[in-house]
Formats: C-alpha cells, sequence, structure tokens
C-alpha cells in the first residue's frame, strides 16, 4: 500500500504546515511516516515521496544518509540508543554500555539473535543529568528513558518480548 | 527569589493554560498586539539588554532590527535543536513551561511582523513536539493564535519541525537548509538570516530560552530586567550543570553567579569530595578552564569568563575532576565532531579525521610525544578556516587541554 493510501489524514496535515511553493520543506515530516511501520524508509516510500515533492529519489535517499535518525535498512524491532558523550560518560554511561550489551549478548551497534532490539551507542540527548539514558526508537516513536539501570532495561525488553509493545 | 524562566518549578502546573493565564499569561503578548507598535516591542527588548542564549550571546533586539523591511514575508524560527553536549535547559522549558516559550514566539513573531513561525526541534525530541503541538492547538482554540488576534488585523500560526539527528542542525543556516527540506549544511555568510533566511525571507533565528525571556520582559519593563545580572549579561540564565557533581541539574541564576557556588552551593558539591580539576562552561565546544581558587571565584558572565581564556556560550557547565585524564576527554569530544561535522569543508572533515586517529593512539597508550604535538598542529591548522563555528568548536578543547594540562598526556604516552 502506498502512504498515500495509508496515511491520507497525515500528508494533509503536514503539506499544510509549509507554504505551497515549498513543499520540499515536508520531507523530512513524511520520511518520519515513511518509516514509522518498519523502522525504516524502504524504495516504494522513497519513490513515492520523490514524486509527491516533485524531487528526485537520490535527493530523498541524501537525506536518509545525511540524518542519523533515517534509516535506509532494517534492524531490530526497537533500538535502544544509548548516550555515550563526554557528560553522560563521566557518570557511567560507558559501562552501562558494555554491561547491557554483554546481557542481551551482543556487541555495541548489534541486534539479538530474535531481532527484537538493536543497541546503538549514540551522542548528547540533552538529558545530561539523568545519566545513564538512551533513547528507545521504534514503532510507537522516539521516548526517553532515564536514570536507568541494566535490570530496568532488562526488564523493558523482556516485557516488550512478551507483548511486542514497548513499556514507557 | 521566583523563577523567571523555570516558573514550573513554583507554579506546577503552568503548563495548564487556566493557570498560565491566571499567573499573566498572554497578557504580555496581548499588550503588545493591542497597545504597542512593533518598533516598540523590539526597543524594550533592545534596551532590557538581553542576550541570546543560543551561544553566541548577540543583542536580541538589535538582531530584529536587522530584518530587511524592503522583503517580506517575514519569518520567526525557534531554535530547539539543542544538540550541545552538555545543554539541557530548553528541553525542561518546553516540557514544563511550554505556554511562556510560545508567547515569547508570539511577540517575537509581531515585533518583526511574521505571520507564520517555526520551532525547529531535535528529531529526539519527538515526544516533546508533540506535546507543543498540543499547546498549539490549545492556544488556536482559546484565540491566541489563528486569524485577527484580539480584535486586531494581526494573524500568527506557530509550526512544528523535527530535525533528525545533526548536531550541524543547531547552526543557525544549516537549520534554516534542513526546514527548507535539504542536508543541514550551513550557508555561506553574509548575508544572514535577518536579511536572506527561510526561503530567501527575512528570519529571525533565536533560541528556545532567549525567547522564554521575551513575554516578562514586555510585562516588567527593559529595567526590571537589566536590574538583574551583570552590566555585560542582563537578567538570568540557566546554567545546565553536568559531570562529576553530586547534583547535576538546570540552575537558574543570574548572571555573575559564581562557579563556585554554582558547583558547590546548588550542584552540592563533586562526587565523593575529589577537587575540581578543570571546568568546560559552554559544552563539549569549550575551552578547558583550568581551575584554581581565582577560576572558582570567577562570576558566570559573557566577560568574566573570558578572562579566563574560555567562552561562556550556552552556558552548559561540565565539570571534571581529578579522576578524570584529558586524553580519555578528548576522545570524547573529538569522537563527537569528527561525527559531527557536516563534511563541506575540507580542513573540519579532514582534521577532525586526523585528530580521531591521532587521539585514538594517544590514549590508547600507542602514541608518542610527537603524536600529541602533532594534534595540537591539526587542530591549529583547523582554526580560521572553516565556513561554520564547529571546526572552529572542535579545537577548542584539544588546544586548551594539550596547553594547560601538559602532565596528563606525558603520563598517556608513557604508559
Ligand atoms: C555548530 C553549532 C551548533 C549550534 N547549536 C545550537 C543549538 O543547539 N541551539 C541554539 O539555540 N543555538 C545553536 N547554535 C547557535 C545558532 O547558530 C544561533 O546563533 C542561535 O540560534 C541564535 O539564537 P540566539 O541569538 O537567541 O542565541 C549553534 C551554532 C553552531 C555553530
Ligand atoms: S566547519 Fe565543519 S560543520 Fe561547519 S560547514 Fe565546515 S565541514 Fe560543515
Ligand atoms: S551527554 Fe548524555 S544526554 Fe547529554
Amino acid at each position: 500500500m502506498s502512504l498515500a493510501e495509508k496515511y491520507p489524514e497525515e500528508i494533509k496535515r503536514i503539506l499544510a504546515k509549509y507554504p505551497p511553493e515549498h513543499k520540499r520543506s515536508a520531507l523530512m515530516p513524511l520520511l518520519y511516516l515513511a518509516q514509522r511501520e518498519k523502522g525504516y524508509v524502504d524504495n516504494h516510500a522513497m519513490n513515492e515521496i520523490a514524486e509527491m515533492l516533485e524531487i528526485t529519489p537520490t535527493e530523498v535517499a541524501a537525506m536518509i544518509g545525511f540524518y542519523t535518525l533515517y534509516h535506509g535498512e532494517p534492524a531490530g524491532k526497537l533500538r535502544i540508543q544509548v548516550c555515550v558523550d563526554l557528560p553522560c560518560a563521566l557518570r557511567g554511561a560507558d559501562k552501562f554500555l558494555a554491561d547491557l550489551c554483554a546481557n542481551l549478548g551482543i556487541e555495541p551497534g548489534g541486534t539479538t539473535a530474535d531481532g527484537l532490539v538493536t543497541v546503538e551507542p549514540v551522542m548528547c540527548l540533552a538529558a545530561c543529568d539523568k545519566a545513564p539514558v538512551f533513547q528507545t526508537q521504534g514503532p510507537d516513536g522516539i521516548a526517553y528513558h532515564e536514570n536507568m539501570t541494566v535490570e530496568k532495561t532488562m526488564q523493558l525488553v523482556e516485557a516488550l518480548r512478551e507483548s511486542g509493545k514497548e513499556v514507557k | 527569589m521566583a523563577h523567571i524562566l523555570l516558573r514550573h518549578r513554583d507554579i506546577p502546573d503552568i503548563s495548564n493554560l487556566e493557570v498560565y493565564k491566571k499567573n499573566g499569561g498572554f497578557e504580555a503578548f496581548k499588550k503588545a498586539v493591542t497597545k504597542m507598535d512593533p518598533g516598540d516591542v523590539t526597543q524594550v527588548v533592545k534596551d532590557s539588554g538581553l542576550r541570546g542564549r543560543g551561544g553566541a550571546g548577540f543583542p536580541t533586539g538589535m538582531k530584529w532590527l536587522f530584518m530587511d523591511r524592503d522583503n517580506w514575508p517575514h519569518y520567526v524560527v525557534a531554535n530547539a535543536d539543542e544538540s550541545e553536549p552538555g545543554t539541557f535547559k530548553d528541553r525542561e522549558i518546553m516540557e514544563n513551561n511550554p505556554f511562556q516559550f510560545l508567547e515569547g514566539v508570539a511577540i517575537a513573531s509581531y515585533a518583526v511582523g511574521a505571520h507564520a513561525a517555526y520551532i525547529y526541534l531535535r528529531g529526539e525530541f519527538w515526544p516533546v513536539a508533540a506535546w507543543l503541538d498540543e499547546k498549539i492547538a490549545e492556544m488556536e482554540k482559546a484565540g491566541y493564535l489563528g486569524e485577527k488576534l484580539f480584535g486586531t488585523n494581526y494573524s500568527l500560526r506557530i509550526y512544528t519541525h523535527l530535525g533528525a539527528g545533526a548536531y550541524i542542525c543547531g547552526e543557525e543556516t544549516a537549520l534554516l537548509e534542513s526546514l527548507e527540506g535539504k542536508r543541514g549544511q550551513p550557508r555561506l555568510r553574509p548575508p544572514f538570516p535577518p536579511a536572506y533566511g527561510l526561503y530567501g525571507k527575512p528570519t529571525v533565528v533565536n533560541n528556545v530560552e532567549t525567547l522564554t525571556n521575551v513575554p516578562l520582559i514586555i510585562a516588567n519593563g527593559a529595567d526590571w530586567y537589566k536590574s538583574m545580572g551583570t552590566a555585560d549579561s542582563a537578567g538570568v540564565k540557566i546554567f545546565s550543570l553536568s559531570g562529576r557533581v553530586k547534583k547535576p541539574g538546570n540552575y537558574e541564576l543570574p548572571f555573575g553567579t559564581t562557579f563556585r557556588q554554582l558547583i558547590y552551593e546548588y550542584g552540592g558539591g563533586i562526587i565523593d569530595d575529589r577537587p575540581v580539576k578543570a571546568i568546560m562552561a559552554a559544552g563539549a565546544s569549550s575551552s578547558i578552564i583550568k581551575v584554581d581558587d581565582q577560576a572558582l571565584d570567577t562570576p558566570m558572565d559573557y566577560a568574566s569568563v573570558r578572562t579566563l581564556g574560555a567562552d561562556l556560550g550556552s552556558a552548559s557547565v561540565i565539570v571534571i575532576d581529578d579522576t578524570v585524564s584529558m586524553d580519555w576527554l578528548l576522545n570524547k569530544t573529538i569522537h563527537f565532531f569528527k561525527h559531527e561535522s557536516c563534511g563541506k569543508c575540507t580542513p573540519c572533515r579532514e582534521g577532525n579525521y586526523w585528530m580521531l586517529h591521532l587521539i585514538e593512539r594517544i590514549h590508547g597508550g600507542t602514541g608518542s610525544a610527537e603524536d600529541v604535538e602533532l594534534l595540537k598542529s591539526v587542530a591549529k591548522q583547523i582554526q580560521g578556516k572553516c565556513l561554520c563555528a564547529l571546526g572552529e568548536f572542535s579545537t577548542m578543547a584539544v588546544v586548551s587541554a594539550i596547553e594547560r594540562f601538559p602532565e596528563d598526556f606525558k603520563k598517556a604516552v608513557h604508559s
């Protein structure tokens, strides 16, 4: 199904935010819409967005390459993005990441064998006073998880495994 | 003292429209639109001494005056990209005191004759954007946004726009490119946004905290605002305190508060009561201040911090104690800038590539004294040759750490 068939209302709302002669501005919100379901933007969606905004598919692909929150490839159902930037690292973030990965049996950047979660180290998330902190990026959007422990994180993963839904 | 920006700490439900109204909410916007000329609004903000809180400290009223009046429409863009490591103040404002920020956007828009304003939020603020969308809808319903406001001819719409994970999009011209649906790469300047901004039209770009000051300045006047802070830095500032302190967090304090007060009175001192070794006052983009008594007693205002060979920037104070070695720290900052360089100019792109290579060697224990010298010289070669300030930022910690903490690097290359 095309995006236009799946999300007619959302697309209308997005396009209404920008002057009609500058509809290219809708590109970023449309990419979020396109990766909502599967966690990445597939070729179909790329071509459809390009057509909608009267730009080339290459220009759309370049955007996905430039911005880290757009994905051109599938990964785990839920991305756990752990901040290991300087202020968090001063409060134990590196150890949190290492311990979490060890518990899940993966390397940083890796995905669990069942395809459920991917753990990625990321830069500052504007929550430096609440380290260890990570964001989850999944079908339900993006959410903050602050003052975390490995134990609490494993519970979150277990709950996701059982229910298929993220617990916030 | 009651808070001026973090008012939710005194009035917990201030994100509720009725509560905000009961506490003077939207009075300033109404007064501006119904009783003041746009020029008068700008004048009050100029007289208040308000300077931009996004890092550069540019006088806000002056920026509004620069808007090209022969080219229309005009736009206001709120910079909510907040990606400098150590900065987490705009998020607290938007999550807890959203209406005061939105009222600030509205007053700025009226002052420069804009009928559309965009809030550019970093992609990670996805839940914050959804929340602001709700608040904007409430304002529209209550008649504070939309057509013919307060019975005048003035109309205004505010829209949110999400970025997607790129620090460089905090730089105002990269932000505008991104808002136009392009890759976030800075533009050549001049022309500056008040002459050539969004869609090539005159645009004011202001930080969230800057704009959140505006309603109370219009309500209480320039003299009230100037009575706080110091001569060169008027008013209050939110200091984001992070690193090796017992109580990290945001602290809204008058400019001129000392580092010692922030760290010990508010931050509860250092973890395990160790000594402070260094301070980065402007996040990862800082020159590193070597701490002694004199540094600790320095007032935090733009001019005083400069006497320490550093900048106050966005006042994201990262505290470093004596358990931290500077080669470890540079490994973090260089990783960040290497990752965030947009790649448009060679010195920044290649320089950060080489700096990363060198610091990994030095920090990894296989580096030599020559590598440390080379690292410093690569940093110096980046300086002054870049299209935007990120290139410059990427060198600040490197040069200052090597010059001010030589013993750390001696140890790193000998171990
Ligand atoms: C690399 C880089 C990143 C920046 N990031 C931000 C940011 O996240 N938020 C912000 O308000 N300003 C940021 N700035 C500063 C903006 O370019 C601009 O000066 C500011 O938004 C102007 O608003 P103000 O005058 O209210 O401070 C950044 C600048 C550079 C060079
Ligand atoms: S200095 Fe760096 S971030 Fe700025 S434009 Fe050049 S390459 Fe891009
Ligand atoms: S450094 Fe981790 S949230 Fe800022």
